[in-house]
């Protein structure tokens, strides 16, 4: 950890801690698993906040994330331009929101963004759908697909209009016993 | 908007504020001046200006109305200086200082697609922005927004008084004061808890420094006089324990070993695989906690403080046993030199006080034996408590069958392709079964058939149950048969037969309940349920057993003790007898025998502590051996036969092991039982036990990582956390019972061990208590220890009892009510969000988060299709399935059937309602509320 000072400075470290889940040792082992994913991209020295992303290709190969089938979806809700490339803060965001300390609401917010694919701030049924093939691989027939999908509307949709809002996404999550120890990547 | 939390004078402190920022549109720059006059004119503008108000989020008066007036002076300033103040954070001269403040607002209304507005807002009037500026403060961002907005003005606030002489310092009036503590408390509250708030990064990183910022600047504001100096040291303790505390974290997490293995196990195998081996962690720190306990506070002092070995009898190995106390096979069975060492009860001395330090080592050693009991007691039941929490709150099974399977199946963890796949066909197998589940509530099937296997299986279940327990009774008789006979004449298997027995029934058992299981066809999660059960019965049962078995070794033992003591006291009294008749003098020298020669009782606690540590040495040996031989042998053969053989061994008969999750976490559970019961008899045991957590960590880490598959079935570490957690505190419970019974009851051997010449093992305490403590405190102690107290003591907890229950009972009560209630008011709320943009704080800071606000289609857009779906979905579910389970699920579904009918022509009213499609509604009235109907209105 010699060259920890030429990386960020201890202000940053500590900016990060408060505005993370991590420790500064963390925080490190972050950048450099940021640093290794492109390497000629990014420098080692973060002190002056130098402006690079990392493009999603990179991101999504990365061993935590690449057998995932929402890895572009997460990637993407993490990025401020939506496109999936991810400036180290958000990088770190990201993993911070999916670690294992993040509080319950803050997972859920994200994970509702994650599964809302076209972005519309709703799960209506065509995210589900997607939702649902991503996870069996497309195993099921339409019908099937169909018939969950409208199953999944049925029990969540608290208000009504047949697709679901942040509000029933919420309620339906906060209650599933498996969300926070499955939503959820150690780095 | 209306006014939320405020007094009317604050309404008139927010006139001022507009009327100031009016001023500055009209172009005066003259600062000093206008403060001047607006100090002045602040009487009239009250009376002025009484009908305005729209203004909310306000703290107190003054501070409001200064920030205000610092406010228009900064961006005054700003405005001339530096227009784009967007991206200059560097703290330095003033302006920037200034600029910096006013930056986060403009952030916030950037976001909010407003900046460009503001930035031109000579142009509009400055009354209008502030409106916007407050309601999106009040609405956007609730509280986050509202200590912000606090923030905000208290920066103004500061850059005026860093450009105007700082006078302002010294007319901070106590309200004035009590307002900026707060508002530094908020900011510190918002520090605190910025991890949690769902914003970008960059964001966050800017709010954090500003508040850090801000609580600098003012923190040495506050306090006046004599107090401040006070103060002054109170908020630079406290900013140097948050480093001491963050210090600390870091090196906490530094400290917590395995987490790479634990990771790599997790990404190969899913979380459940990895919740055995953080369990296993867990239980490490525990033991070693145990061990820091037992070897500082009663190994440690008897090592450094106590006699040497051989000086006394019981720290001597006897004369006959002394040939061969050195040989292999009898230290591997922890006799010869092992028995006598400070591993065992029998070689602690009865010495009241020893050494320097006049350490009360036998009181230490009682003391340590129970405080193990208490310590282990107190972090289960925190662990328990904490991991109480994580769990969902909890909601009926049925209630989101398909919504958690859609959510909540796909494992985060998982980072390998195998068991990504084996992820994938489970959970499509899972939504087979449930779709199947729905499309066809029961199968027709002989119920009776299924009926009476479950009953035979249960039957040969407890068959096999109780011939485990009595073939461990029958076995631990004949041991103390053979342990009469001469040990030479023993094989290997007679010694070793207890240990060899229990291990073996471990190992064959649990596969045999499972095959057996086979028979009821019951739904995998609730056959793991039973098995789970089963084999906690078996254990526990075999543990009872062998402990019964060894309650009447001990007391044989006992039996034989009480004769040898009485012929010692008798050769004793001879000695005497005979020394003072020869010698003719009463003053006797006590007799001269070597330690090793001495007569010497059985001393039942070391031979108690031997057959503990044997047990868990065998079942070490047993485990690992499984392992080595179950899959590490399997592995090899399946792998490097395969090329050679007749069918496919990988996919076919003996494929890959599995990892036994159930069966290793009841293990290592009961494994920590037996270091309980035994830890009391062998201090030593809980250091071979840490030896065994150590080892076994590395070696099933890479038995698992090596030779097993991950499963096919992946079943979920749901809640299992706090139900291995359950089974603790039972074993805990259950192991407490023999140790406190011996520790009361049985009287202690007289010649070995802490306590010997003690009627009972606590008297040690009893008389620590009467002769070292001061006299009252012995009272007390009888007055405690009195019946008279002791029983009204035992009623007023059962009563305690009786009413927390009911008061719990109470709150469940209310706790469904009010779930009720929120599911109603959701159901009201509905049609209003649907009609408004939302109040939802929460809400809209996922709207904030959408990464281009011109990508969400306008919901109008979808309307169309929504209804078609809505017709579709109606009509479609009723088809395929009339009557299925009828469960809430279905009850929505009737409610929404019936909706339909008089939606069509009732809602539509085309006329009025023509315009704007979404908004301008208020909620409808009558038919066209409540579920189902929620899509339709906006037609």
């Amino acid at each position: 950890m010699g060259n920890k000072q030429t990386i960020f400075t201890d202000e940053q470290l500590d900016a990060y801690q408060d505005c993370t889940f991590f420790t500064r040792k963390e925080i490190l082992r972050l950048h450099g698993r940021y640093h290794e994913l492109a390497p000629h991209l990014v420098p080692m020295d973060y002190t002056n906040e130098p402006d690079c992303k990392v493009p999603l290709s990179l991101i999504v190969n990365m061993p935590e994330l690449k057998e995932n089938p929402f890895r572009n979806r997460i990637v993407e809700s993490f990025s401020e331009g939506g496109d999936g490339n991810l400036s180290f803060n958000e990088f770190v965001d990201m993993f911070s929101v999916l670690s294992e300390m993040a509080p319950r609401e803050l997972k859920a917010i994200y994970a509702f963004k994650i599964y809302d694919f076209n972005v519309d701030n709703f799960l209506c049924k065509e995210d589900l759908e997607k939702t649902l093939n991503r996870l069996t691989k497309e195993e099921l027939t339409p019908e099937e697909v169909e018939l969950v999908c409208d199953k999944t509307i049925e029990e969540a949709d608290l208000d009504g209009d047949n697709k679901l809002s942040f509000a029933d996404f919420e309620n339906m999550i906060s209650r599933a016993p498996d969300f926070l120890s499955t939503f959820h990547i150690r780095i | 908007m209306p006014p939320k939390r405020k007094n009317d004078v604050a309404v008139k402190v927010e006139d001022v504020g507009m009327e100031v920022d009016a001023e500055i549109d009209s172009g005066s720059e003259d600062e000093a001046r206008r403060r001047a006059k607006n100090r002045r004119a602040k009487p009239q503008r009250k009376a002025k200006q009484p009908s305005e108000d729209e203004e909310d989020e306000d703290e107190d008066e003054t501070p409001r109305r200064k920030g205000r007036r610092k406010k228009t002076k900064a961006r005054a300033k700003d405005d001339d200086e530096d227009d784009d103040d967007e991206d200059n954070r560097s703290v330095k001269s003033k302006t920037s200082k200034a600029s910096r403040k006013k930056a986060p607002k403009d952030n916030e209304e950037d976001s909010e697609g407003e900046g460009d507005k503001k930035k031109r807002g000579k142009t509009v009037s400055k009354k209008e922005k502030e409106q916007q500026n407050k309601e999106k403060k009040g609405n956007v961002k609730g509280k986050a927004g509202q200590s912000k907005g606090g923030e905000k003005d208290k920066k103004k606030k500061n850059g005026s008084s860093s450009s105007s002489s700082g006078s302002d310092d010294e007319s901070l009036s106590e309200g004035e004061m009590e307002a900026l503590k707060e508002q530094v408390e908020e900011k510190k509250k918002l520090v605190a808890t910025l991890r949690n708030k769902p914003w970008r990064m960059k964001r966050r990183l800017d709010v954090l420094k500003e508040a850090q910022d801000f609580v600098e600047k003012f923190e040495g504001a506050l306090g006046k006089g004599k107090g401040r100096r006070l103060y002054a040291f109170k908020v630079m303790m406290a900013k140097k324990f948050i480093k001491f505390k963050r210090d600390f974290e870091n090196f906490k997490t530094a400290c917590i070993p395995w987490e790479r293995k634990i990771k790599d196990v997790e990404s190969h195998f899913g979380s459940s695989v990895a919740s055995y081996f953080i369990f296993l962690r867990w239980m490490y720190g525990l033991n070693m906690v145990l061990f820091g306990l037992m070897f500082g506070l009663v190994i440690l002092p008897e090592v450094l403080m106590g006699l040497p070995y051989g000086t006394i009898a019981r720290k001597t190995v006897p004369r006959a046993e002394q040939d061969t106390a050195m040989d292999y096979s009898v230290l591997f069975d922890f006799e010869g030199y092992c028995k006598y060492s400070i591993l065992f009860y029998g070689f602690y001395n009865n010495e009241k006080q020893i050494g320097l330090l006049k350490f009360r080592l036998p009181l230490s050693y009682l003391l340590v034996g129970v405080g193990i009991f208490g310590y282990s007691l107190m972090v289960v039941i925190r662990t328990m408590a904490r991991n109480a929490n994580e769990g969902g709150d909890g909601a009926d099974e049925g209630d989101f069958t398909f919504s958690w399977k859609m959510f909540t199946s796909w494992d985060y963890l998982i980072g390998n392709p195998e068991t990504a796949d084996n992820k994938y066909a489970s959970i499509t197998t899972s939504f087979k079964e449930s779709i199947v589940d729905e499309q066809e509530n029961q199968k027709d099937e002989n119920i009776h058939l299924r009926r009476f296997l479950r009953v035979l299986a249960n039957f040969l279940i407890l068959c096999c149950l109780g011939g485990s327990g009595y073939l461990i009774y029958f076995v631990v008789k004949r041991s103390q048969d053979f342990a009469d006979m001469d040990n030479a004449d023993l094989s290997w298997f007679e010694k070793n037969e207890v240990e060899f027995v229990m291990s073996l029934l471990g190992l064959v058992c649990p596969p045999l309940f499972e095959t057996i299981a086979e028979l009821e066809d019951y739904h995998p999660r609730i056959a793991l349920k039973w098995q789970l059960a089963r084999i906690f019965a078996l254990f526990l049962g075999n543990l009872y057993t062998f402990l019964f078995a060894l309650f009447d070794e001990v007391n044989e033992k006992l039996e034989r003790e009480k004769i040898i003591k009485n012929e010692t006291e008798l050769a004793l009294a001879h000695y005497y007898a005979n020394y003072s008749s020869f010698y003719n003098t009463t003053d006797v020298p006590p007799p001269n025998v070597h330690p090793a020669d001495a007569i010497r009782g059985p001393c039942w606690e070391t031979g108690v502590g031997i057959e503990f540590v044997k047990l868990i040495v065998s079942d070490v040996q047993v485990s690992y051996l499984t392992i080595l031989i179950g899959d590490f042998l399997r592995a090899v053969i399946v792998r490097f036969l395969n090329y050679c053989w007749c069918w496919d061994l990988e996919a076919g008969f003996p494929s890959y092991g599995e990892f036994d999750i159930s069966g290793n976490v009841l293990g290592l559970i009961f494994n920590q039982g037996m270091i309980w019961m035994g830890a009391f008899y062998a201090p030593g045991l809980v250091g071979v036990n840490l030896l065994r957590l150590l080892s076994s960590m590395y070696y099933q880490c890479w038995a698992v990582m090596s030779c097993n598959v991950p499963h096919e079935r992946v079943f979920k570490a749901s809640r299992s956390n706090n139900f291995y957690m359950g089974l603790l505190l039972l074993v805990l419970f259950l192991s407490l019972l023999p140790v406190v019974y011996t520790i009361m009851t049985l009287s202690p051997s007289f010649d070995c061990g802490p306590f010997s010449g003690q009627e009972k093992m606590y008297d040690v305490v009893m008389q620590a208590i009467d002769q070292d403590l001061p006299a009252f405190i012995g009272n007390i102690f009888t007055y405690a220890t009195n019946p008279g107290l002791i029983i009204p003591g035992v009623l007023l907890m059962v009563l305690a009892l009786y009413y927390l229950n009911a008061v719990s009972e109470g709150y469940q009560q209310a706790n469904t009510d009010l779930k009720k209630k929120m599911q109603a008011a959701r159901d009201e709320e509905k049609n209003r969000r649907n009609n408004k943009d939302s109040t939802n704080q929460v809400m809209k800071d996922l709207e904030d988060l959408l990464p281009n606000k011109s990508l969400i289609p306008r919901p109008i857009e979808e309307e169309p299709p929504l209804d078609e779906i809505k017709v579709e979905k109606v009509s479609k579910p009723t088809k395929t399935k009339p009557g299925s389970s009828g469960n809430g699920v279905n009850l929505q579904k009737e409610v929404s059937l019936a909706a339909p009918n008089p939606r069509g022509p009732v809602t539509h009213g085309p006329g009025p309602r023509g315009g704007p499609p979404l908004n301008t509604r208020g909620p409808q009235p009558g038919p066209a509320r409540g579920r189902g109907r929620g899509g339709h209105p906006r037609r």
